[in-house]
C-alpha cells in the first residue's frame, strides 16, 4: 500500500510539475479572489484583519475544487483510466497517493495565499505564523476528503458542478474548524480544542477512504 | 473450462444502464492463438474486449478468462493478468514515454532495466524523454506495444490497434504479435475490416447486434 501510495503520488507530482497548471493557472486565480476580497471589504485595516482568516479559508476552498478536479483529470484521457486499471493498483495506496499529492500541491498555494493574506489583508505575521500548523492540518484533511469526493464523481458527466455541491457537508466543519483556530491564533486564545477536532477529522477522512477508495473506483 | 481455453462465455450479456452492448456471446477461445474481431460500429468489439479485461462487470450469463470467473471472481486479479491497449492511447500525456514506462513498471513490480530493451524493440529508443503528447498516432500506439510487452501479459486485448498506423507500421506490428503468440501469449483484437496480413493468419470473429455472427475457427 506505501508503495503504491508513493507511486501514484511521485506520478500526480511530476504531472503537477510538468504541466504547471497549479502554479500558472491556479495560484494566480487563489491570489486574484484575495485581492479581490481585500478592495472588496474597502480600505480599512481592522476589518480586513477580523475577516482574513474566513476569507483565506474560502479562497482555499475554490482552490481545492479547482486541484480536486485536476486531480482526476489527469486520469480521465481516454483509454488511461482502462491502462491504469490493469495494472491492479492497490486502490488503498491510490487513495494515500492521490491524497498525499493533492495535500502537498494544496500547502504549495495554502503557503501562498497565507502571505497573500499578511500583505494584503493585513492579518499580523505573529498569528499567521502560530496558525500555520492548523493550516496545514485543515489543508491535509480537505485533501483526504476531496481525494474521496472526486473519486465519487470522476468521470461522470457533469463532474465540475457535483463536486462543490457533494463536498459542501464535508469540507464545512473543516473549513469552520480552519477558521476558528486561525481566528483564535490571531487572539490568542483557545487553539487546541479546534485542532483536536482538525486532527480527528484527518483520521477520520483518511480512514473511510483507505476503505471505500476501492469500491468507489470500482463503481 | 477444458485445459488450453483462456476464454470462455456462454451467453454472456453486459449492459450499460439498461442497454445491452453484449446481448449474448459465446466464445471459446485457446491459449496461444490470436483472433481477431470485426464487426460495425456499435457491434460491440469493444465491450467484449472490456468483458475479457474484467473492465465491466458481466450482467448475465457465464464467463472465464484466465481461469477468473468473470461473475464470480476477482477482476482485479484478472486485470493484473491481461495487456490493454485501447484505441485512443493509453499514458499520461504530460509524462514522458520513460517516466510513463517507470511507473507502469513499477506498479507492476517488473525491473526498470527492461525499459530500454523493450523501447529498442518497439523503435521508439531515440523518444525516451519526449513527452507523450508530443508523439505521432503511430509513436504512441509503438508506446502501448512496449507498455504491453513490458507488462509480460499472457492476455494482449488489442482495440482497433491498425488505427492510424502505416504500412512500415502494419507489418512491424504484424512480426510483433506473431513474436508473442509464439512465446505463448494469446492475443485477440478488434477490427473494423478482416484482417489483411501477409504473415498471419488469425481466427476470425464477427460480431453483430452484440453476439458472435460468424466464427471461422
Amino acid at each position: 500500500m506505501i508503495r503504491t501510495a508513493w507511486l501514484v503520488a511521485k506520478k500526480d507530482l511530476l504531472i503537477e510539475r510538468r504541466s504547471r497548471v497549479l502554479l500558472w493557472q491556479v495560484v494566480p486565480f487563489g491570489a486574484i479572489a484575495l485581492l479581490l476580497s481585500g478592495l472588496a471589504l474597502g480600505p480599512t485595516h481592522a476589518g480586513h484583519s477580523s475577516a482574513g482568516p474566513g476569507l483565506f479559508y474560502l479562497v482555499m476552498l475554490f482552490v481545492a475544487l479547482l486541484m480536486i478536479n485536476r486531480s482526476y483529470v489527469i486520469e480521465s484521457t481516454p483509454g488511461t483510466r482502462a491502462s491504469v486499471q490493469t495494472l491492479g493498483l492497490d486502490p488503498a495506496g491510490v487513495f494515500l497517493g492521490k491524497s498525499l499529492a493533492l495535500c502537498v500541491e494544496l500547502w504549495l498555494s495554502g503557503l501562498v495565499l497565507l502571505a497573500g493574506t499578511v500583505l494584503v489583508l493585513h492579518t499580523a505575521l505573529h498569528g499567521a505564523l502560530l496558525a500555520l500548523p492548523s493550516v496545514l492540518v485543515t489543508l491535509a484533511a480537505m485533501a483526504a476528503a476531496g481525494t474521496l469526493y472526486g473519486a465519487l464523481t470522476a468521470g461522470g458527466e457533469g463532474a465540475a458542478t457535483l463536486l462543490p455541491v457533494l463536498t459542501l457537508p464535508a469540507f464545512a466543519p473543516l473549513l469552520v474548524a480552519g477558521e476558528r483556530s486561525f481566528s483564535a491564533a490571531l487572539t490568542h486564545s483557545g487553539l487546541w480544542e479546534w485542532w483536536l477536532i482538525l486532527a480527528v477529522a484527518l483520521v477520520a477522512y483518511v480512514g473511510v477512504g483507505i476503505l471505500l477508495y476501492g469500491v468507489l473506483e470500482e463503481s | 473450462m477444458p485445459k488450453g481455453l483462456v476464454v470462455a462465455l456462454r451467453e454472456a450479456v453486459v449492459l450499460s444502464s439498461g442497454f445491452p452492448l453484449l446481448s449474448g456471446v459465446n466464445l471459446e477461445l485457446e491459449a496461444q492463438s490470436l483472433s481477431v474481431i470485426t464487426g460495425a460500429n456499435g457491434a460491440g468489439k469493444t465491450s467484449l474486449l472490456r468483458l475479457l479485461a474484467g473492465l465491466v462487470s458481466l450482467s448475465s450469463g457465464e464467463g472465464t478468462v484466465a481461469g477468473v470467473d468473470l461473475a464470480k471472481g476477482d477482476l482485479r486479479q484478472l486485470r493484473r493478468r491481461v495487456g490493454w491497449l485501447g484505441h485512443e492511447g493509453s499514458f499520461y500525456n504530460d509524462l514522458s514515454v520513460r517516466e510513463n514506462l517507470v511507473f507502469a513498471a513499477s506498479a507492476l513490480a517488473r525491473p526498470l532495466k527492461d525499459i530500454d530493451s523493450v523501447l529498442e524493440r518497439v523503435g521508439l529508443r531515440s523518444r525516451l524523454e519526449t513527452t507523450t503528447k508530443a508523439l505521432s498516432a503511430g509513436q504512441r500506439r509503438r508506446l502501448g506495444l512496449a507498455w504491453l510487452l513490458l507488462r509480460r501479459a499472457e492476455l494482449w486485448l488489442l482495440d482497433e490497434p491498425y488505427a492510424s498506423l502505416d504500412e512500415q507500421g502494419r507489418v512491424f506490428f504484424d512480426a510483433l504479435l506473431a513474436d508473442v503468440v509464439d512465446a505463448g501469449a494469446t492475443v485477440i483484437l478488434s477490427a473494423h475490416d478482416p484482417l489483411r496480413s501477409a504473415t498471419l493468419r488469425p481466427r476470425q470473429i464477427v460480431l453483430r447486434g452484440g453476439r458472435v455472427e460468424s466464427d471461422d475457427s
